[in-house]
């Protein structure tokens, strides 16, 4: 298992000899890494993560806390695998979504991440039918596909977080 | 996982990993739509050869019991696929024996074989998963 705690410098050998490539910042997604020596000292092993958004946006807190999560793992230079929405999950990821101007915009953001970071976002097919998400009124940055892509994420992950009740 | 991997840059293939996944599902059957969805995603887990149980908690429990009328409520009574979770080589299902006994069942009020395990024992079984989803 990774220890999440100790450390301060990288141990996997893999992740060095990336690092030593110089292309930390791309490889890892990483949001504020100034210089390699920035990455080297991150607390602990870099792992890759999944997250799963099971609720829609605004009436519930999961899908701007999973946002928060997605941004902090990426700042600790962890890597994102694949964010998936599933339930009412799927609202987020409607263009038709007009918050007032003094609000977060909480699609728009997950876009934003998306571009920034090359993260990949699916959309479950059958909960996004469902409830009226089509590729006509889907957000850019996400992409609609079945639920293997949720198991998948589970299989190549090394931890899978889900955000909802 | 591993020191190998790093948690970076595995291939995206899949095959021959095998994980062990729980599926716990706590809400009743009807009422909110967490519990159909919770199956569909067994199903399509079948396909992925994953070690797979799933467990049943709370008023999840509900889910497995037999003699589910739906028509009053025109909601689909989805209860019989249960039965064919066998079918998918899914036979490990577990039922919290306290939320059980809280809502006045026993082991022969399911549609279908379950082991009846304790909280604690429970807790065990989560901790053996390397990946738990609620629902």
């Amino acid at each position: 298992m990774v220890s999440a705690a100790g450390g301060g410098t990288i141990r996997s050998p893999r992740v060095r000899e990336r690092l030593s490539w110089g292309r930390s910042a791309k490889a890892f997604g990483l949001a504020r890494v100034r210089d390699i020596n920035d990455t080297l000292t991150l607390q602990g092993e870099l792992m890759k993560f999944g997250i799963l958004v099971n609720e829609g946006p605004y009436t519930h807190q999961a899908s701007d806390t999973a946002y928060l999560f997605a941004k902090a793992v990426l700042e600790k230079g962890h890597t994102i695998h694949r964010v998936f929405f599933y339930h009412d999950g799927v609202h987020n990821s409607s263009n038709n979504t007009e918050p007032p101007q003094d609000d977060r915009h909480i699609v728009n953001r997950w876009t934003k991440l998306a571009q920034e970071h090359d993260i990949d976002l699916v959309v479950c097919v059958a909960a996004a039918l469902r409830r009226g998400i089509k590729d006509n009124n889907l957000a850019e940055g996400f992409r609609i596909s079945g639920l293997g892509q949720l198991i998948e994420t589970g299989i190549q992950a090394d931890r899978l977080v889900t955000f909802g009740d | 996982m591993t020191e190998t991997t790093g948690g970076i840059d595995m291939d995206e293939d899949t095959s021959g990993v095998v994980k062990k996944f729980l599926y716990v599902n706590r809400k009743a059957p009807y009422g909110t739509i967490y519990a159909l969805e919770s199956l569909e995603v067994v199903l399509i887990a079948a396909a992925f050869d994953q070690d797979v149980s799933l467990a049943f908690l709370d008023d999840g429990v509900y889910q497995i019991v037999k003699g589910q009328h739906t028509k009053p409520i025109d909601v689909k009574n989805f209860s019989p696929t249960y039965r064919a979770l066998e079918g998918y080589d899914i036979e490990k299902l577990y039922v919290e024996k306290e939320s059980m006994e809280e809502r006045g069942l026993t082991d022969k009020d399911f549609l279908v074989p379950v082991q009846v395990v304790g909280r604690a024992e429970m807790a065990d079984l989560m901790e053996q998963q390397d990946v738990v989803l609620t629902f």
